[in-house]
């Protein structure tokens, strides 16, 4: 296991960003977080990384980890001249060669000499995965690695993933809106909602009745699909309301989950009590 | 060829120069002009405790500037108030309090006005061996925390996830600050020390293409003004220290001339 989170939550000005979230990252995986804006899927990739410390569960990571990240947003301030090149070797030392190939990688090798802050929006996030793929790393980060790129370019940087994968066998934590990738290239896939709302294997959770009409809403109305899985819903202050029974007035109620059906290993897991169902591969795992 | 004072104060406003553009730059890339100021502006508290208890300035006031800086990441955390606000809270109490400390020692005779403003024609030969030994300490300590210092400016979160400390490079560049504004109070005076970081800095921006171009331009730029501020001082007879920061800004008014150079077209 190269990471792993256990009942992780943090907590900040005065809310659970995420809580009780147990996920884990093994060498050759990938793993890809999905949920709706502001479901906690960067906030969980920072406290898998460390970059954040939980403030209840726990988070551990291998030691002497390589990681590297693609953060979703990367403010670079223009006082500072960062050339691309440069800033590939940000945090690794690496010789001309490791360089150009990394750029080569995502078609910007001749972007080499540039300056970071003039590169175009799809351009930069390009450089940024060829900076995380650069020292060949245990665990890389990639948190909406594609946004801005062309649709081609989309296409080609999702096959170098997996290629990166395959060649490296490194563990990655994807986080994308894509859910046709997500299905396609990922191993497990985990559902967040300021906790893990469901999580399984894509051919398990895409082979479910349930799957199959929230990809098809999805499609047709955007967010559809974290509703319709749920045995609860979620109210706009982020407290969470169960069907069928009161709300307790506190985060997440004390009972009333009901256990998904034994067929799937889509597994559903309440904040309050997060290994309840312990159905799901991914809590096993840890 | 010590014996000269004019060379003294050349070799002493070199010595700080040399230190001065690297960390000036840094000052620009994180956004810490507000904080030199504090800094600086709390070095006269330092100078008054000196005096009052017979404490070597330059230690004194290196002393003072760490308490003042730990101060501010510790109230950072904390308190609800916006940081400028902070800063400038810090800044100007510590000079008020300095001068006032320094008015109820009427038994000291100090030139206010030369801590102020700098006294650059009185470096005495101990004065420029801490200048040059201490910037030479502090350039070699730069030059080791250099590399995760930078990964922590570009971006903290990148820096912390792929396992560098930035806290630890973080605090140490405090601590260097501090020695730089302890060793250049002499050179420029409180008043003016934060001029002599920043404005080599922002001049070597236009002419840079990478962070160690800009440090080296910066020295460049700042070893230049000490030469032309000195000299114009003694032609024009104009106080030394503020002689050589308008000769930084006038480095600073010709770099922004227009010539074409590819990569500051934004
Ligand atoms: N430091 C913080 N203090 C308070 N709230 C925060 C902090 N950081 C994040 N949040 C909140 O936590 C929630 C989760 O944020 P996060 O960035 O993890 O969402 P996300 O799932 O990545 O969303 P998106 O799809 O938009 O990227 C958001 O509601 C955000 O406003
Ligand atoms: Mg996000």
């Amino acid at each position: 296991m190269l990471v792993s989170l256990e009942n992780a939550g943090i907590f900040r000005s005065n809310k659970w960003l995420v809580r009780g979230v147990s996920m884990g990252v093994e060498p050759g995986e990938i793993v890809t977080l999905i949920g709706p804006n502001g479901s906690g899927k960067s906030t969980t990739a920072k406290l898998a990384l460390g970059v954040l410390a939980t403030d209840e569960g726990t988070a551990s990571r291998k030691e002497k980890l390589r990681a590297s990240y693609v953060p979703q947003k990367l403010k670079l301030s223009p006082t500072l001249p960062l050339s691309v090149a440069r800033f590939l070797c940000l945090t690794n030392k690496a010789d001309r060669h490791q360089i150009t190939a990394a750029l080569r990688a995502t078609e910007t090798d001749h972007l080499a000499a540039e300056q970071m802050v003039n590169l175009s929006g799809g351009e930069f996030q390009r450089v940024l995965l060829a900076r995380a793929i650069l020292c060949s790393p245990e665990f890389l980060v990639l948190d909406e690695p594609v946004q801005g790129v062309d649709f081609n370019g989309e296409l080609a940087l999702y096959k170098l993933i997996e290629d990166i994968r395959n060649r490296l066998d490194c563990g990655i934590l994807l986080i994308s809106h894509d859910l046709h990738v997500v299905m396609s290239t990922t191993d497990r896939v985990i559902c967040l909602n300021g906790h893990v709302c469901c999580s399984g294997t894509p051919a398990n959770v895409a082979s479910s009745a349930e799957f199959k009409s929230l990809f098809g809403e999805r499609a047709a109305s955007g967010l559809a699909f974290y509703e319709h899985r749920h045995d609860h819903e979620h109210r706009p202050d982020g407290s969470i309301e169960t069907r069928d029974s009161a709300p307790d007035g506190r985060r997440g109620p004390e009972g009333g989950v009901s256990p998904p059906p034994a067929s799937q290993k889509i597994s559903s897991a309440n904040p309050a009590n997060p290994n309840r169902n312990n159905q799901d591969k991914v809590n096993q795992d840890v | 060829m010590f014996d000269d004072f004019f060379t003294r104060a050349l070799i002493g406003g070199i010595g700080v120069a040399l230190v001065a553009g690297p960390l000036g730059c840094f000052i620009i890339w994180r956004r810490l002009a507000y904080f030199g100021d504090t800094l600086s502006h709390s070095a006269l508290l330092g100078v008054a405790l000196a005096l009052l208890l017979e404490l070597n300035i330059t230690f004194a006031v290196f002393v003072v500037s760490v308490i003042v800086s730990l101060l501010l990441v510790i109230l950072q955390r904390r308190a609800s108030l916006s940081s400028d606000a902070l800063l400038g809270l810090l800044a100007h109490s510590a000079l008020a309090v300095g001068l006032v400390v320094l008015a109820f020692m009427t038994w000291v005779r100090v030139d206010l006005m030369g801590f102020l403003f700098g006294d650059i024609l009185s470096i005495t030969t101990f004065d420029l061996t801490l200048i040059w030994g201490g910037g030479l300490f502090v350039l070699a300590v730069l030059a080791r925390i250099w590399r995760p210092l930078f990964a922590a400016t570009v971006s903290y979160e990148l820096a912390t996830a792929e396992g560098i400390k930035p806290d630890q490079a973080n605090v140490i560049f405090m601590v260097l600050m501090a020695a730089v504004i302890a060793v250049s109070l002499k050179i420029v005076g409180v008043l003016l020390i934060t001029a002599l970081l920043i404005i080599p800095a922002a001049a070597a921006r236009r002419f840079a293409s990478s962070p160690e171009q800009m440090a080296v331009t910066a020295i460049v730029v700042g070893v230049v003004s000490v030469w032309l501020g000195l000299n114009g001082s003694l032609e024009f007879d104009t106080p030394a220290g503020p002689s050589i920061v308008v000769a930084a800004l006038l480095c600073f008014v010709l770099s922004l001339i227009p010539i074409k150079v590819p990569y500051l077209r934004k």
